[in-house]
């Protein structure tokens, strides 16, 4: 595919995208909106594993933990500001922060892969387990109780910036949620097709040679750790402001398994796919949530089977593949680095 | 003046891995501009001491000292960014990335933006796989992947180029290809060539040093060490009296 139709084939994929959260509102129910923007704030959690697992090769099993951190945040600044504004920020920051500190020791540490995951699990049990006791009232931060078990209730919802007093309307709740989604989404695109971004899959394909051509691998790593930390916490703003409650379950394990599920089937090393895994399953899971037929894990379980076994690249990576073997010049699509190509034209089968 | 300091000097560097001696006491000297080749048997320390050398492992004791400046035990990025490039044994390369890119990632750490793609075409040129650069590293054939890799070294323009058999599963064509391609780097760079094939070494040879178990057994000029007993009785397994 030449690069000029392939630009305006994403810009008019943008355009599309930008039209239908615009209109959403307008054409479906309120319930379906709700729902709509919790999948949303859900798949901005997915982007941010999509991009450090995916991208960056740094396979977390705690993604929850900045999630539940940035939901945290956000909850207690907005209970005590009374303003969403600074708590949206904060719900950012700190999970940047706490990814910083746990990241500098993971990778600084020259910790292998798989005690990553150990040591992600398990802050993400040792944060289940600390917000889970702290009822009472003495747990209190400024105006904030912390609720133990029973979680946060009556949370802030996000207000026009600065203006505290104009709570936003579940419409503008949506367009918010979405537009946060793309925006995430472009962003982490426009990384990925920089210098910066193509320096961190170099060093998800090999680390040695990375730093044998004087990259340093642990600080790359850390800060991909670092930029998805703060994703998952913006995506923890966005889930509390959809319930206005936050709750000790938000550091679950099961949804940190869920995020790698989505991942999964969505498709791995892309952006696209991560997206639409997450709202296929959550869908999936809420419509046998509402009927008593199934029991929903075990559904979960069967969908990651039977895509493990018949579809282990996932969704968009089979889509992409099909439709450039049904195209008439079938030559595989590269990533370029952004360098004026001088070469002499491609020779057909020549890979 | 750099006459007097040599470009890189290991001194008594030694390497355990437990009780299993890689390198012993090693002392190796390499003047700017010199060619040098590592000859010695499977398991003779060639390899660790080039992993010692680009800050893959951690020397148990001695110094390297790289143009009079310490490196033994910096990081492998930290001696990279001082300009030792590395073409490692097993292939190291960016295996799900094109060609192209490869390359680009070694060029871009020296060259502005504007300079990056004249420099990566002229290295896919020498080591011509200019009609492949847009497709994907994995794909290609052993002997392609070991040019991507000396690609990559040759593109981050270092002032001391260690090669650890560059020529293995090449063909004899891309064998004195290769052979080519060193001297003409060697024209302003210093080389420090690990090699097997003793055809290519006498291509390229000016000075040869021998390791054998782990120690310097002969350092001399290309045709004296091919004609040294001992260094035949190393190649053929006899009981060497060094």
């Amino acid at each position: 595919m030449p690069k000029h139709v392939r630009l305006a084939l994403q810009a008019a994929g943008i355009l599309l995208a930008i039209v239908a959260i615009a209109v959403v509102p307008s054409v479906i129910e309120l319930f379906a909106l709700m729902q709509l923007t919790l999948f949303a704030a859900m798949a901005v959690l997915a982007l941010s594993l999509a991009f450090i697992w995916g991208f960056g090769g740094i396979l977390s099993f705690g993604q929850t933990a900045f999630f539940g951190l940035g939901g945290y945040a956000y909850a207690i600044a907005a209970v005590n500001f009374q303003d969403s504004t600074p708590a949206i920020l904060l719900a950012i920051a700190v999970p940047a922060l706490f990814a910083a500190i746990l990241g500098y020791f993971i990778f600084f540490g020259r910790i292998s892969d798989v005690y990553l995951g150990v040591i992600t699990l398990t802050v993400t049990l040792i944060l289940f387990n600390s917000v889970n006791s702290t009822s009472g009232d003495a747990y209190k931060i400024g105006k904030a109780l912390l609720g133990g078990f029973n979680g946060m209730p009556a949370v802030p919802t996000f207000n026009v910036p600065f203006d505290p007093s104009t709570v936003l309307s579940p419409e503008q709740s949506w367009w918010t949620t979405a537009g946060v989604l793309l925006a995430v989404f472009l962003m982490l695109r426009l990384l990925l097709a920089l210098p910066a971004g193509r320096v961190i899959v170099a060093v998800r394909e090999n680390e040695v040679r990375a730093s044998l051509l004087g990259y340093d691998p642990r600080l790359v790593k850390c800060l991909t750790f670092i930029l998805g930390g703060a994703i998952a916490g913006l995506a923890g703003a966005l889930y509390v402001n959809w319930g206005a409650f936050v709750s000790p379950t938000i550091f679950s394990l099961s949804l940190s398994a869920e995020i790698i599920i989505w991942i999964t089937v969505g498709g791995l090393g892309t952006l696209l796919g991560p997206i639409i895994g997450c709202v296929v399953i959550e869908y999936i899971v809420a419509y046998i949530g509402s009927q008593q037929l199934l029991n929903s894990n075990l559904v979960l379980g069967g969908v990651l089977v039977i895509f493990v076994l018949l579809l282990p690249k996932g969704i968009v990576p089979t889509a992409r593949d099909l439709v450039l073997r049904l195209m008439p010049q079938n030559k595989p699509k590269t990533n370029g680095p952004p360098v004026q190509s001088a070469a002499a034209p491609h020779p057909a089968g020549a890979e | 003046m750099a006459d007097l300091v040599p470009l890189l000097k290991a001194e008594h560097l030694t390497m355990r891995f437990g009780g299993v001696v890689a390198n012993d006491d090693i002392t190796f000297t390499l003047q700017e501009m010199e060619l040098r080749c590592l000859i010695g048997p499977n398991g003779a320390g060639k390899s660790t001491f080039f992993k010692t050398l680009t800050g893959q492992l951690v020397p148990t004791s001695g110094t390297i000292a790289f143009r009079g400046m310490p490196i033994a035990g910096k990081a492998s990025h930290e001696i990279a960014r001082m300009g030792i490039g590395i073409k490692t044994q097993v292939p190291n390369v960016f295996n799900g990335l094109s060609v192209r890119e490869n390359i680009w990632m070694a060029v871009r750490r020296k060259a502005t933006p504007r300079q990056q793609g004249p420099a990566v075409d002229a290295v896919l040129q020498m080591i011509r796989l200019t009609d492949y650069a847009d497709s994907i590293v994995a794909t290609l054939s052993h002997g392609q992947r070991q040019w991507v890799e000396i690609g990559m070294v040759l593109a981050a323009e270092p002032e001391l180029i260690l090669l650890d058999e560059p020529a293995a599963g090449m063909t004899d064509e891309e064998t004195f290809h290769t052979a080519a391609i060193i001297r003409e780097i060697n024209q302003t760079r210093a080389i420090v060539v690990v090699e097997h094939d003793m055809e290519f070494i006498k291509q390229i040879a000016k000075r040869v040093t021998v390791f054998h178990q782990g120690r310097v057994l002969v350092e001399d000029t290309v045709d004296k060490v091919l004609a040294d007993s001992r260094v035949r009785d190393v190649y053929l397994g006899k009981k060497v009296a060094a």
